[in-house]
């Protein structure tokens, strides 16, 4: 019996010219084999406007989940695949309608002919189609306006692709077309999301975390992992900083004013984080921050904080509400890690006041007290580098080989 | 060796045993402590896990690791039972079912449960019509065995279970520890589902329940909020890193053989009608690949089962957890076989492992076995 054997990848074509064009579809089939590595016996084909997965026996099901959360596609269909022959065409569709999940009481044929050598036009095979379908099937009737199923059929050189009906792709474009950015991970709800939403405009992402232990626990570094490796999901390998953090707070403890001491704090993340992207080549970074939500999201706090650099801080997440940044949380999998409760280096040291309009100048005085630079190299130099999402490590592959 | 007892265990498979030694000497660390061990005890669990669930093609957060098949499905029935009593009264299962399932309801019924036992037909099959004709407003839970433990008849599972998304009040569950890594199950429309790691050539004392997301179930264990609280206590982590072990490697080994071992019962079951005196009990279509129950009228299947085990062959006369009562087989009187095949029934149980001289050797003994013992206690002809 025929089944449904391809999946054909749609994405927003518009905006791409020349050049770019050739660049996103590499991409995009880069990350499209890196979501369906699990499944070895697809193969992913670039063909002119689209990307084509042959699924070889793999099941249709499991290899479209994944593809539900690559970036860069605007939409995906089943396909399955005819000679460029009327009678197997007409056949093969109403298979393709009979294989089709969901209500098919009306539908509507629309046939696109590329390959022009195909004797017959498109408005011709269009009735030729229906009505196959119609003399096979009970109770089924042609809508053109609203059908139940969009029966498309495109004749190309290579075959005739037929699909029915299509699922909405993640949008958004390539990771990896618009370079990297280093994402402040805290381990919160609010920075992961943050990523993921980079990541939907086309940037390839890094991590940094700062790890504060023994105040912060092995288990709120395993959060930061997980959440990494999550985020691994939506285009590949992610590489994690994790700074050693603890001899900084603790001279920031002792020599800045308690309501100062987040203000500073965030100056110093900011100072290594900055270091860290550009010892790595990556020219922006990006953060959680959402506009005055808490004290240290208020405008001034942003103006006294965003002081120590030059470089571009992306916040994707700047105009949402709380709510909304949870709803995308909880549908990119982070928010069950998320809410972990482990604490994290902002909310051991936190003083129980700070202040919410905090001054650039004052912030700058009470830096002068502390010779802050060699801790700032002192912690970019340990900072230990983890890459998820590629190769698992030798303790993952010793458990691996137990299970 | 011929063993072929394989329902009421299995040897460990030494991948298992190996895995079950590194994991509790490796990663000897308590999940939920704060420390490394710990952690790494904790991903190893979770490893475990998420492999268990890829298996069953269920989410990982679905699969809560327990003792064994008894205790899933106590967890499972009783569970349920308490945690929705507000909700209904009624409970359903089938008259042919595993003792943890029967005697649990059993015990649900001196608490006050009005339970509804559906008859199964001669082939100890349950008919989805008859459980659809037992639901009624108030029930809350059914319970049908996937594959009869002692007759290896394979239950409409997955249909009953589609059939009753009809009623949204109402929680499905199905013992699936003979199923197991021989019958596949798709849990689609499953609420709650029974595995056993000794079974399927893991250890004794693993098992798991498959709970589907969102489904509120009352603990049988109180304590740690271990296993998405539904099962206090400290993880067995080798334990269930064996479990893991096993159901993959019982998974493969179903996939590769290919159908082999249910040509394997079909060559026994012709071996079986021609010899006389035996009755076979298991249907021929419908059965799992690895069971087959036969009785000989007339006969103490203590004596055969003792005859049999003195030249080295092991088989049964009737579930483990029931063959040491000098009783008929409640799940074969339930088929409606008569007392006579029911006090007279031997299973013989394949495992991916056995191998057709086996069976040809316990075929060659009992036959030898049961014309000598037809002269002294056979049927008067």
């Amino acid at each position: 019996m025929m089944e449904y054997n391809h999946i054909l990848v749609r994405y927003g074509e518009l905006a791409l010219k020349g050049k770019n064009r050739t660049k996103f579809e590499q991409t995009l089939a880069r990350n499209i084999r890196f979501a369906l590595q699990g499944h070895p016996r697809t193969n992913v084909k670039r063909t002119f406007g689209r990307t084509l997965i042959e699924l070889n026996g793999e099941p249709l099901e499991e290899v479209m989940e994944p593809l539900r959360h690559v970036f860069g596609i605007s939409s995906f269909s089943p396909a399955m695949r005819a000679s460029n022959d009327i009678e197997d065409i007409k056949e093969t569709a109403l298979q393709a309608f009979l294989h089709h999940d969901g209500d098919k009481q009306t539908f509507k044929v629309n046939a696109r002919r590329s390959y022009k050598p195909f004797p017959i036009s498109s408005q011709d095979v269009n009735p030729m189609i229906g009505s196959h379908i119609l003399k096979n099937t009970e109770e089924t009737f042609v809508d053109v306006h609203h059908p139940d199923v969009e029966i498309n059929v495109e004749i190309r050189e290579q075959g005739t692709y037929i699909t029915c009906g299509r699922m909405e792709g993640a949008g958004g474009l390539p990771v990896g077309t618009a370079g990297s950015v280093m994402l402040m991970l805290s381990g919160g709800i609010d920075s992961p999301v943050a990523g993921y939403l980079s990541m939907k405009r086309g940037a390839e992402l890094e991590a940094v975390h700062f790890h504060s232990p023994p105040y912060t626990n092995e288990r709120a570094r395993k959060k930061v992992e997980d959440l990494t490796k999550v985020l691994t999901t939506f285009g590949g390998p992610v590489t994690l900083h994790v700074v050693p953090f603890t001899e900084l707070q603790k001279a920031i403890h002792s020599s800045i004013p308690s309501n100062y001491s987040m203000t500073i704090m965030r100056r110093m993340m900011l100072r290594i984080t900055e270091k860290i992207a550009s010892d790595r080549g990556v020219l922006a970074l990006a953060n959680g921050e959402s506009l005055g939500q808490v004290a240290s999201q208020t405008l001034e706090s942003m103006y006294t904080i965003n002081e120590v650099t030059n470089m571009p801080i992306l916040r994707p997440l700047v105009t949402m509400d709380k709510q909304e940044v949870m709803d995308i949380s909880e549908r990119i999998g982070t928010y069950s890690i998320s809410i972990r409760p482990y604490e994290d280096c902002c909310t051991i040291f936190l003083p129980s006041e700070s202040v919410t309009r905090p001054r650039r100048e004052k912030a700058a005085r009470f830096e002068k007290g502390l010779d802050f630079q060699p801790y700032v190299e002192e912690a970019v130099a340990n900072t230990e580098v983890l890459t998820f999402g590629g190769e698992p490590g030798e303790t993952e592959k010793d458990m691996d080989s137990l299970l | 060796m011929v063993y072929l007892d394989n329902s009421a265990t299995t040897k460990p498979w030494p991948e298992v045993l190996d895995a079950y030694y590194r994991a509790a000497s490796d990663y000897f660390g308590n999940p939920s402590s704060l420390h490394h061990p710990g952690v790494e005890a904790e991903t190893l669990l979770n490893k475990g896990r998420a492999s268990v669930a890829g298996i069953l093609n269920v989410n990982t957060e679905e699969i809560v690791f327990t003792s064994g098949g008894t205790e899933s499905n106590n967890t499972a029935i009783k569970g349920i039972a308490v945690e929705h009593k507000e909700r209904g009264n009624h409970l359903i299962t089938s008259s042919a079912e595993h003792p943890s399932v029967t005697q649990a309801f059993q015990e649900l019924e001196y608490f006050g449960f009005d339970v509804t036992y559906v008859d199964v037909d001669e082939e100890g099959r349950v008919q989805v019509e008859d459980v659809l004709e037992a639901v009624r407003e108030d029930t809350i839970l059914v319970s049908i065995i996937h594959v009869n433990n002692e007759l290896g008849t394979i239950n409409p599972v997955e249909d009953t279970a589609r059939a009753l998304k009809a009623y949204p009040k109402l929680f499905f569950h199905t013992d699936h520890v003979q199923g197991a890594g021989h019958v596949p199950l798709d849990l689609q429309d499953v609420d709650l589902c029974t595995i056993s790691g000794h079974k399927i050539h893991g250890l004794k004392g693993t098992g798991a329940l498959f709970v589907r997301r969102g489904t509120a179930l009352s603990p049988l264990l109180h304590g740690g909020s271990q296993e998405q609280q539904f099962r206090a206590g400290t993880e067995n982590v080798p334990g269930i890193t064996a479990l893991a072990k096993a159901l993959r490697l019982s998974d493969n080994e179903r996939q590769q053989q290919n159908g082999r071992l249910e040509d394997l019962k079909q060559h026994l079951i012709q071996h079986l009608h021609k010899l006389e005196g035996a009755v076979v009990n298991t249907p021929k279509t419908g059965s799992a690949p690895h069971i087959v129950n036969v009785s000989f009228p007339g006969m103490k299947p203590e004596v055969l089962v003792q005859e049999l085990t003195r030249n080295n062959i092991h088989v049964s006369t009737k579930s483990a957890c029931a063959s040491k009562l000098q009783e008929p087989s409640p799940l074969l009187l339930a088929a409606g076989l008569g007392t006579e095949r029911a006090s007279s029934a031997v299973r013989v149980s394949f495992s991916h492992d056995t191998e057709d001289w086996e069976v040809e050797e316990f075929v060659r003994t009992l036959h030898k076995a049961v014309s000598d013992m037809m002269q002294v206690m056979g049927e008067k002809k």
